[in-house]
């Protein structure tokens, strides 16, 4: 099946870019065949029915899927035109350029502090304790959490509310100064404020990164993205400005999903 | 008296009544008015069964304390008995003997003066006997009548038997916690004995240890109980060269279980690991004595270490750290593991590797259960005697050389309970000193891992 690409999609410049790459878990095929590129300073939204492969090729992005035994890619990626599958490529390295924001908040059980500072440290991004303020400070600042937190840095990452936590993986994210950064529903765990503040967090990190974000909401894709890929069964059906895809789908399977009427 | 006759009585008595009152419900419920019973037929026959059973053994219990009594009463009170000597020790022995020979346990008296009371005395037994099995069937009937006269098709017997069920389990986990109290109070009253002769301060901070349980026990030697060289020894051989071996064994051996290990292999390593746990720890203690000490001693003699003994700290620690490998990795390995996968993504999304991930994420979150494996695994040292007493020798030895010669405390305790001083001698009552202290640390250090496992657990959910 080929995925349906909007006619009037203008050319972006492609942060990365996927050409034919089908993921297997054994013997079972979850990505079929999916090509997709991610642009710079655009947000990309993944939406489409559950288990039809949007978190497997999200992982795939940043090759987190290393981390399953069982799990096979073949196809090529590129970042910044480099193959991320080659053998020049250290994972490590891709990581750090790549980063990822989970579905459930999932910060370590350390201070604020110690869970922004974790990157930068780990990467030497940071030499001492006066630069490795600034990151945290930095960091904490774009995404939002400064002021709530500035004066209770050393309590435990865990004591945050989940809408906190959630905007304090971001910032942990950002804090090791990322290209790409892929959020597998983010908001999927938190109440519908806490949701609008990682919502105007995505709007404001839009000019720096490539964001990929996927999601089962509708109007959150609407709200935070400009490009949208329907996906289903492990194929994108089809890929084109989020505005295109929301009024004027090309597909009776998108206009069903995005209508309601589908899974 | 034979007390199993009693119970079979009582189990047949309940029988009867779980027969009768199931039977019974059945017939509630072929009977079309009656509707639908409140419990099952089973139900029913629970609870007459128990109602006879739980009397009748209460019944038993105190019917097995009180009828010697009884049958010794009668036979003071028989015309044979008059001539013998007033109450004590003589007597004591001589209704002994002629209750052994009614009994059937003994072919015949050695004292001629029991002969005639063996007569009274087969009277007696046979009189109780019969007014014991002639109780039992009368109080089994009365409790199984009058239960079985309650039941009604809308009886709640399945809660009534839920309760009873419940006191049970309840009764049963008592037993442990009494058992416990028990001990505990012994071992106090015992250690407060002792302390009555040799003053707490000589015994806990003195250095010399040498109780001579021939001495005079009337005015023990109180420079002799110093237990400072034992509580060393205890530490030194089962909380410092034990856990130097059982730490980073045990917690490499639970990161590569959890983090490296593929299935295949953990699925056979880990039982593997476990079964260390389960030697006795006398096979250690050959294994400590027969080879590694004279190794270590050929070893410390190779490099010119002279008056190495063949009995030494450091072969029993050593021996001592491999057997406890398995309660740090084990609670270790729990611990790791219960860290949630999503921890590990996040340090791996991150752009960190496999072994930074372990030092700075898995570890410090698994710390409090790591912690509480490692204060379990010193408490099980501490409490080890086999590998001591047959590695590191008897003799106190405040010393820091782990070549040398040590003892602990437990193995003192076995010293001076089993040595030839009679019970009451200090030497053997600081047995129970010993066994006190031992008690109180080890209790503290479970205390302390309990409260940090559950803190733990607390932290996840
Ligand atoms: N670790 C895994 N092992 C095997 N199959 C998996 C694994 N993860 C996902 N899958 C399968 O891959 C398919 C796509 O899953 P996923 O990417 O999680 O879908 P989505 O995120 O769109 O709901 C599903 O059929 C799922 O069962
Ligand atoms: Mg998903």
């Amino acid at each position: 099946m080929v995925t349906k690409i909007h006619p009037n999609l203008e050319a972006t410049n492609a942060k990365m870019n996927a050409q034919g790459v089908s993921v297997y878990y054994g013997d079972k095929k979850a990505i079929d065949d999916v090509s997709i590129e991610v642009p710079s300073k655009y947000v990309t939204s993944f939406i489409g029915p559950s288990g039809c492969g949007k978190s497997t090729f999200l992982r795939v992005l940043n090759r987190m899927n290393d981390t399953i035994p069982t799990a096979r890619v073949e196809g090529d990626i590129t970042l910044d035109g480099e193959d991320i599958y080659g053998s020049n490529m250290d994972v490590v390295q891709l990581r750090a350029r790549v980063g990822m924001v989970f579905q459930k908040p999932n910060p370590f059980p350390k201070s604020i502090y110690d869970n922004i500072a974790y990157g930068p440290k780990i990467h030497g991004f940071a030499e001492g304790k006066e630069e490795l303020d600034e990151v945290v400070e930095r960091s904490l600042v774009r995404a939002g959490l400064w002021n709530e937190v500035k004066d209770r840095l050393t309590d435990s990452g865990t004591a945050l509310s989940g809408g906190q936590q959630q905007r304090l993986c971001i910032a942990r994210a950002i804090a090791v100064d990322p290209e790409v950064i892929l959020m597998d529903e983010p908001c999927s765990a938190l109440d519908p404020i806490a949701t609008a503040k990682i919502e105007e967090l995505i709007a404001d990190l839009n000019d720096n990164y490539a964001i990929v974000i996927v999601t089962h909401s509708m109007q959150q894709a609407a709200r935070v993205s400009q490009r949208t890929a329907f996906f289903h069964l492990g194929h994108i059906v089809e890929y084109g400005r989020t505005s295109d895809i929301f009024t004027n789908p090309l597909e009776q399977q998108t206009q069903d999903y995005i209508t309601g009427r589908y899974g | 008296m034979s007390p199993a006759i009693l119970l079979l009585l009582a189990v047949g008595l309940g029988l009867a009544g779980w027969i009768a009152a199931r039977s019974r419900a059945w017939a509630f419920r072929r009977d079309k008015d009656v509707g639908r019973l409140a419990a099952l037929p089973v139900y029913h026959g629970w609870y007459v069964a128990l109602w006879v059973i739980v009397p009748l053994a209460a019944f038993i219990s105190l019917w097995l304390v009180a009828s010697p009594y009884l049958v010794e009463q009668s036979v003071l009170m028989s015309p044979a008995a008059s001539d013998l000597p007033a109450a004590g020790f003589q007597r004591d022995t001589l209704l002994r003997e002629a209750l052994a020979v009614a009994s059937g346990t003994s072919p015949g008296v050695f004292n001629e003066a029991a002969k005639p009371l063996i007569e009274p005395f087969r009277e007696a037994l046979s009189r109780y006997n019969l007014i014991g099995i002639l109780s039992t069937l009368i109080i089994g009937f009365l409790c199984g009548t009058w239960a079985f006269l309650r039941l009604k098709p809308d009886f709640t017997a399945r809660t009534r038997v839920e309760k009873t069920v419940m006191a049970a389990l309840l009764l049963a986990s008592l037993v442990a916690i009494l058992t416990t109290l028990g001990i505990v109070a012994s071992l106090v009253f015992e250690t407060f004995r002792f302390f009555g002769m040799v003053s707490p301060i000589d015994f806990l901070f003195g250095t010399q240890w040498g109780p001579d349980p021939m001495g005079n026990p009337q005015n023990p030697d109180p420079t002799r109980f110093g237990a400072v060289p034992l509580f060393w020894g205890t530490i030194f051989i089962g909380a410092i060269i034990a856990m130097i071996v059982a730490i980073p064994l045990g917690l490499m051996s639970a990161i590569y279980l959890t983090q490296y290990a593929a299935p295949r292999v953990r699925s056979w390593l880990k039982p593997a690991l476990e079964i260390l746990a389960g030697v006795p720890t006398v096979v250690y203690g050959y294994f400590a004595a027969l080879t590694v000490a004279p190794f270590i001693r050929d070893l410390a003699a190779m490099i010119g270490i002279s008056g190495a003994s063949s009995e030494s700290a450091l072969a029993a620690g050593l021996v001592m750290g491999v057997m406890i490998i398995p309660f740090v990795s084990s609670m270790a390995d729990d611990s790791i593991a219960a860290v949630p996968q999503a921890m590990r993504d996040g340090s791996l999304a991150m752009g960190a590797t496999e072994s930074e991930t372990i030092k700075r994420v898995l570890i410090p979150a698994a710390l409090p259960g790591i912690v509480a494996g490692i204060m379990l695994a010193i408490s099980r040292a501490i409490g080890e005697t086999m590998i001591v007493v047959m590695a590191a020798s008897t003799a106190a030895n405040l010393s820091a050389n782990p070549l040398d010669r040590m003892t602990t405390v437990t193995v003192q305790i076995v010293k001076m309970l089993t040595g030839e001083g009679s019970f009451d001698h200090p030497a053997t009552l600081s047995a129970f000193a010993l066994g006190f202290v031992l008690f109180l640390v080890t209790l503290g250090l479970n205390f302390i891992a309990l409260r940090v496992v559950k803190r733990f657990r607390e932290a996840y959910d």
